[in-house]
């Protein structure tokens, strides 16, 4: 195989028809791509790869099983490390990651990590289940708090070790943002379930409709109910608004509001599923996350005559994947640059007719090391407008911080924590993923759900020494 | 899966159900709500809570029967079961002796003044309750509400029970014979409105509990959310309730009506399935 072989393309639905159904994107290898395509990694000795892994996946290992024709063997390998692999291998930044290290990719193309973890994650869903050994059981007892990417991570690595877990999610489905968030085209919720099952055949519990701070406290985990240490991943599910006129007419949605309906409450297969959702012909997103990317993109598929991005810097600044956006420009999402909405006016229903936009220009690096956006003095632009997603970023929900004593806390409400180990300023309570960080990545989070599993390993090995 | 123990038909369209939860009755406090979904299609919906018996474990839920999801709930008998009870939601309200204080429930809004009442009445206030509605089909637990207030008064807009008129009626008659401290109103948003609006020349504090759309109820969306003065706020969080003089009435009734013409129209698709002779469509 020669060096400059470039990486196997994947197919995927085309952008035409795609952009009106909710079934997946991208279709996954065939056997034979995925072998074509590991055979192009050089197997290095000291594989820079695995480096880029937040959960430190032997990458070169599970290739080589797939070269060789061993996909059990790839998938023991894979599943070592990650809890989660068909979800990674769909939805994990690779370019700012395992793939960004890839030797491969300093003269050519990068390996396409990310796709041949997708296909051995799908094989093994294809094939019969088989329950995972259970370890040598141990007496203690783990609350985890949301079943997002860091609980369950968290949650499967402590189960894997033989801890007795709890997972607490206060919606009536588990998984977080695989779930409510990230919708269907880009992540089936059917493979997030069978992820969750394998999770579940681990021996974790999983105690759904459970609002930690309200049904139950950390404090009451701790103190009565039996537990001997605490995870909280509740991650940023608290709206941003922008606070501007006019923004609570009738066709403003926060994005997790937008996707919420459309996700987990399945409204796209209203009146199948009885949650509505309300999607006019013009539709903007605003922000250009991969939140935005996914709300401007499933407007189209909802029906939306025209779906705009509207962001107040340029493309160049945009902090989506670029997979994303290549995506949502193929399927006619358009953008609206150096653009951001100063008002929203309505009808006499109370219903969104239109909006007012400042235009901005660029003006030195600020903090973030991006272009400062600085608007241009009187020159803003009116826009007819029926349906607008939020979608400026998330904070920390505060349900959980606020009820639990001695938790010590960011400005911002975010909970501090050790970022090697999730330990935060009460006993026996560790923290991860985007209630600690912020807003960021599912791998991010997975990789804090498994250094916190470490962790809580040591505390209680430390305790059960005492 | 959350059983229901007891249902009680409280009228015509009003029903009562008793659900097994009992980690949401160990919790439970006055003027807090949960989020119920009936079935895997189904979508969320906020119900207040009405009572809870801590001991036996179980909860009190009134709904009315007014559209798709209530109407399918309407259907479930004593020993079916409700597939997700989550709860319970929002803060408490703040109980403590104000004095005098009327308790106004309007229509359904009866079931969550009753225990607000009833604690405010344990805390030692002098408690007047008003209940009204557009008839006496509508009205319930009269006998309950008699027995934790000072003074129970009735008001039907037909007449067909009490005195004939609206609440603000009555509350406007007990306020020009005697001081009032504080009022509690919880009903259609309209009647909190009215009520919000007679407290208001005379400054009395009145809480209203609202009831916006919601998704998760717990301030993950803010689909609930509400302008209180010059500020916007997460009614499954910061609410329900707030001080009446301060909401923007009309802004949370046109929020309320946004779905109207997808509510008809799952309506019309569930009576279609039905008669359709095709067996279960979703």
């Amino acid at each position: 195989m020669p060096l400059k072989a470039p990486r196997t393309s994947m197919p995927a639905q085309d952008p035409a028809e795609r952009s009106h159904n909710f079934k997946e994107v991208a279709l996954g290898y065939t056997a034979e791509m995925a072998k074509t395509e590991a055979s192009r990694c050089l197997d290095c000795k000291n594989p820079l790869c695995v480096k880029g892994c937040p959960v430190e996946v032997d990458i070169p290992g599970f290739i080589r099983a797939i070269v060789s024709d061993d996909m059990s063997g790839a998938v023991d390998v894979l599943k070592q490390k990650n809890n989660l692999p068909a979800v990674c291998g769909r939805v994990c930044p690779q370019e700012s990651q395992c793939e960004s290290k890839c030797v491969l990719g300093i003269k050519g193309e990068s390996v396409a990590i990310g796709r041949l973890e997708r296909y051995t994650a799908d094989w093994d869903m294809a094939q019969t289940f088989k329950a995972p050994e259970k370890p040598e059981p141990k007496s203690e007892r783990v609350a985890i708090v949301g079943s997002g990417p860091a609980g369950l991570t968290a949650a499967a690595d402590l189960a894997k070790m033989g801890y007795q877990v709890t997972i607490f999610e206060a919606l009536h489905t588990p998984g977080g943002v695989l779930m409510y968030g990230i919708p269907e085209f880009r992540l089936p919720k059917a493979i997030v379930q069978q992820e969750i099952d394998y999770i579940r055949a681990l021996g974790v519990q999983i105690e759904v409709n459970a609002v930690v701070g309200k049904t139950v406290l950390v404090d009451e985990l701790l103190d009565t109910e039996g537990f001997d240490a605490v995870f909280i991943g509740t991650g940023a599910g608290l709206p941003n608004f922008m606070n501007i006129p006019g923004e609570n007419l009738n066709g403003v949605y926060s994005s997790n509001e937008f996707l919420t309906r459309t996700n987990l409450m399945k409204a796209y297969d209203f009146p199948n599923y009885h949650t509505p959702i309300k999607i006019g012909k013009k539709v903007a997103v605003i922000g250009a996350g991969n939140v935005a990317m996914d709300a401007a993109r499933t407007a189209l598929r909802l029906g939306a005559e025209e779906s705009y991005i509207v962001y107040r810097r340029s493309a160049a600044e945009m902090p989506a994947r670029h997979e994303e956006i290549e995506h949502a420009e193929e399927e006619g999402v358009q953008f609206r640059l150096l653009h951001s909405p100063i008002a929203y006016e309505g009808d006499e229903k109370g219903q969104l007719t239109k909006m007012t936009l400042q235009r901005f220009e660029l003006g030195e690096p600020d903090a973030s090391g991006r272009r400062r956006p600085m608007p241009i003095e009187g020159d803003t632009v009116e826009m007819p407008i029926d349906t607008v997603v939020v979608a400026i970023g998330q904070g920390p929900n505060p349900l959980v911080p606020h009820s639990t004593e001695g938790l010590e806390l960011t400005k911002k409400g975010n909970i501090v924590a050790d970022e090697e180990t999730g330990v935060t300023s009460r006993d026996g309570v560790f923290a991860g993923g985007d209630i600690v960080t912020g807003a960021a990545t599912v791998i991010l989070a997975m990789g804090a759900g498994k250094k916190s599993a470490r962790a809580i390993d040591a505390y209680l090995n430390a305790k059960r020494d005492q | 899966m959350y059983k229901i123990v007891r249902k009680e038909n409280l009228g015509s369209s009003v029903v009562q159900f008793d659900v097994e939860a009992p980690k949401i009755a160990a919790k439970a406090k006055s003027g807090q709500f949960i989020i119920v979904r009936l079935d895997e299609q189904s979508e969320r919906i906020p119900l207040t809570i009405a009572d809870y018996d801590r001991e036996a474990g179980t909860i009190t839920m009134i709904f009315q029967a007014v559209g798709f999801s209530t109407n399918a709930l309407k259907t479930l008998e004593a020993g079916d079961s409700i597939l997700d009870v989550v709860g319970p939601l929002g803060t408490a309200s703040e109980i403590e002796n104000y004095g005098t204080v009327v308790c106004i429930g309007g229509g359904v809004g009866i079931a969550p003044v009753y225990p607000i009442a009833r604690d405010l009445k344990e805390a030692g206030n002098k408690v007047i309750s008003i209940i009204g509605a557009r008839n006496e089909d509508l009205l319930f637990w009269k006998d309950k509400m008699a027995a934790i207030s000072d003074e129970l008064l009735i008001a039907t807009d037909d007449g067909s029970a009490g005195i004939k008129g609206f609440v603000t009626d009555v509350l406007k008659s007990v306020m020009d014979r005697e001081n009032v401290d504080r009022v509690w109103a919880i009903g259609p948003m309209v009647m909190m409105k009215a009520v919000a609006n007679t407290t208001r020349p005379s400054g009395v504090k009145t809480i209203v509990s609202l009831n916006p759309i919601m998704v998760d109820g717990t301030g993950m969306c803010g689909g609930c959310r509400v302008q209180i003065g010059t500020e916007t706020k997460f009614a499954c969080v910061d609410g329900p309730e707030f001080d009446g003089h301060l909401v923007d009435f009309d802004l949370a009734m046109r929020r309320s009506s946004v779905y109207k013409t997808e509510e008809l129209q799952a309506v019309e698709h569930d009576h279609q399935c039905r008669i359709g002779g095709i067996g279960k469509c979703h």
